[in-house]
């Protein structure tokens, strides 16, 4: 993508004064750190609380036109066990094609009315999928891509009483939960979810009042900005994916760790792209798998690199690695042959062409701090 | 005497021996700093080689040779306590010493003024 052809979001000109460095990004100009810097960032988020810019992700309404109810026909396209959503309750998933393989991973929210879902998938993959959704309902639902709708993130420990202070309905939402919402007089759709391994929220603001809602989170003395770079550290240590590096059109769920996302009703009754390939994986296993890799010492093990055994034989490659700040050392995850897949199984990674010893490991390196909801 | 090349980085001449290390400009541009890899003292490296690693949790940044030479001295701090390279960049982090084997190498780098003058031109 060309210069010329990058697109900004609403909050580019904030970005720019709170001093961001900016950077092309699926063909947005997004930041990738401010001043604080990324190991910065990422501790904050951690620690108190971090605001994201992704409105360069994909957000659309797909809705049943007849009278099936749709998260019953989105279920012909991912493994997840979409039907069984309640209303305001959203799900992880993939698109999967018809190998099996990875179109993109997202997010489906079953909204409340009129047999509707909505959708956030990757920036990178949204023109595809929303093609491919359009093209594989047809005459099922439509699909609407909601363009005039900005998209920001809230993370941390914090997050939930920052946000409550200005969305007092935010403070007991469940997790993987949605609502539909004013905040400052501002309809927004608020889901209880995120991409830091951290307790936090997404936001869908109208384009023209997201620097206002942002700007107020902002001014809150626990929120800093966050960039790119922060995002990537924190997703990993998380142990989550990120689709075109953890997991793509080449590697299956099974291959990919993500059997959790793979409804029960569908391991038993099939019914989504590639299921043959899929449901034959949960029953044999497969050749390869994404594990950890914990690198030992302090060299970080970037993506591709190669990951071997300890006799020298090649046996997989980092796809996803760095130095991970909370962690406080290098962290990385890969495919490896199944057979040296196990938990603590020795391995050596090939770094500048010298190997380093490693050893698989159990992901996330930093435990996840979902929201839990007291029991009453 | 100290010169600066392109890259930015600088080295501080001893008689024939130059103490070699990235700018303040190059320790902000790429950021906290988790890990420098150095060659072993011994290797002889031609300017312009790679000759050390420095990884930030970005990304890993190439550092080449500024001169032609023996690596005489590591600076084995840098490997306990990469982050020197952002809070002390041009005293305490210093990277290796190289012993030069042409010392006319020099007149081809920066002076401190010219330095100065080109990052400037660059912000």
């Amino acid at each position: 993508m060309s210069d010329n052809n990058i697109l900004n979001t609403p909050l580019y000109d904030l970005h720019l004064s709170l001093g961001a460095k900016m950077v092309p990004f699926a063909g947005y100009a997004m930041p990738v750190q401010y001043p604080l810097g990324v190991m910065g960032e990422h501790l904050h988020v951690r620690e108190k609380a971090g605001l994201f810019d992704v409105s360069h992700m994909g957000q659309a309404f797909l809705r049943g036109t007849g009278a099936a109810d749709i998260a019953t026909s989105f279920e012909s396209l991912v493994p997840g066990n979409i039907a069984g959503l309640k209303t305001g309750r959203m799900r992880y998933t993939m698109l999967l094609n018809d190998s099996g393989g990875i179109l993109d991973d997202l997010m489906v929210t079953r909204w409340s009315g009129d047999n509707c879902l909505f959708l956030v998938v990757n920036a990178a993959c949204k023109t595809q999928d929303f093609a491919h959704i359009e093209e594989k309902l047809a005459g099922v639902a439509t699909l609407k891509r909601i363009e005039d709708r900005a998209l920001i993130a809230l993370q941390g420990p914090m997050a939930a009483n920052i946000l409550a202070e200005i969305c007092p309905e935010v403070a007991d939402m469940a997790f993987m939960s949605a609502i539909e919402t004013d905040i400052d007089g501002v309809n927004c759709f608020v889901s209880r979810c995120g991409y830091t391994g951290e307790d936090g929220f997404e936001i869908s603001i109208p384009n023209a009042d997201t620097v206002k809602i942002t700007e107020k989170l902002l001014a809150h003395p626990d929120v800093e900005p966050i960039g790119l770079g922060a995002r990537d550290s924190l997703r990993l240590e998380a142990g989550l994916c990120l689709y075109g590096h953890d997991i793509d059109t080449t590697t299956s769920p099974v291959e990919g760790d993500l059997v959790w996302a793979i409804g029960k009703s569908r391991r038993e009754n099939g019914g989504f792209p590639g299921a043959d390939r899929v449901l034959a994986e949960l029953e044999n296993g497969t050749t390869r798998k994404r594990v950890g890799i914990l690198p030992e010492g302090r060299a970080p093990a970037r993506e591709h690199t190669e990951i071997q055994d300890m006799n020298g034989k090649t046996i997989g490659e980092i796809t996803s690695g760095g130095f991970g700040p909370t962690f406080g050392g290098p962290v990385a995850m890969g495919y490896v042959a199944s057979d040296h897949s196990a938990e603590g199984t020795a391995v050596q990674l090939i770094v500048r062409g010298k190997p380093r010893p490693a050893k698989v490991v159990k992901l996330p390196f930093v435990t996840q701090r979902y929201y839990k909801k007291p029991k009453a | 005497m100290i010169k600066y090349s392109e890259d930015h980085e600088w080295i501080k001449m001893d008689g024939d021996v130059g103490t070699v290390g990235i700018t303040d400009y190059a320790q902000k541009a790429l950021g906290d700093v988790v890990f420098v890899e150095l060659p072993p003292a011994g290797d002889s490296f031609a300017k312009g080689d790679e000759v050390a690693v420095v990884e930030s949790v970005k990304a890993a940044s190439e550092i080449y040779a500024p001169v032609t030479g023996e690596i005489v001295e590591i600076n084995g701090t840098l490997e306990d306590a990469p982050e020197t390279v952002n809070s002390s960049p041009m005293d305490n982090a210093w990277f290796f010493k190289i012993k030069l084997s042409d010392m006319s190498e020099l007149d081809g780098m920066l002076s401190e003024e010219d330095y100065n003058a080109f990052v400037e031109g660059l912000e």
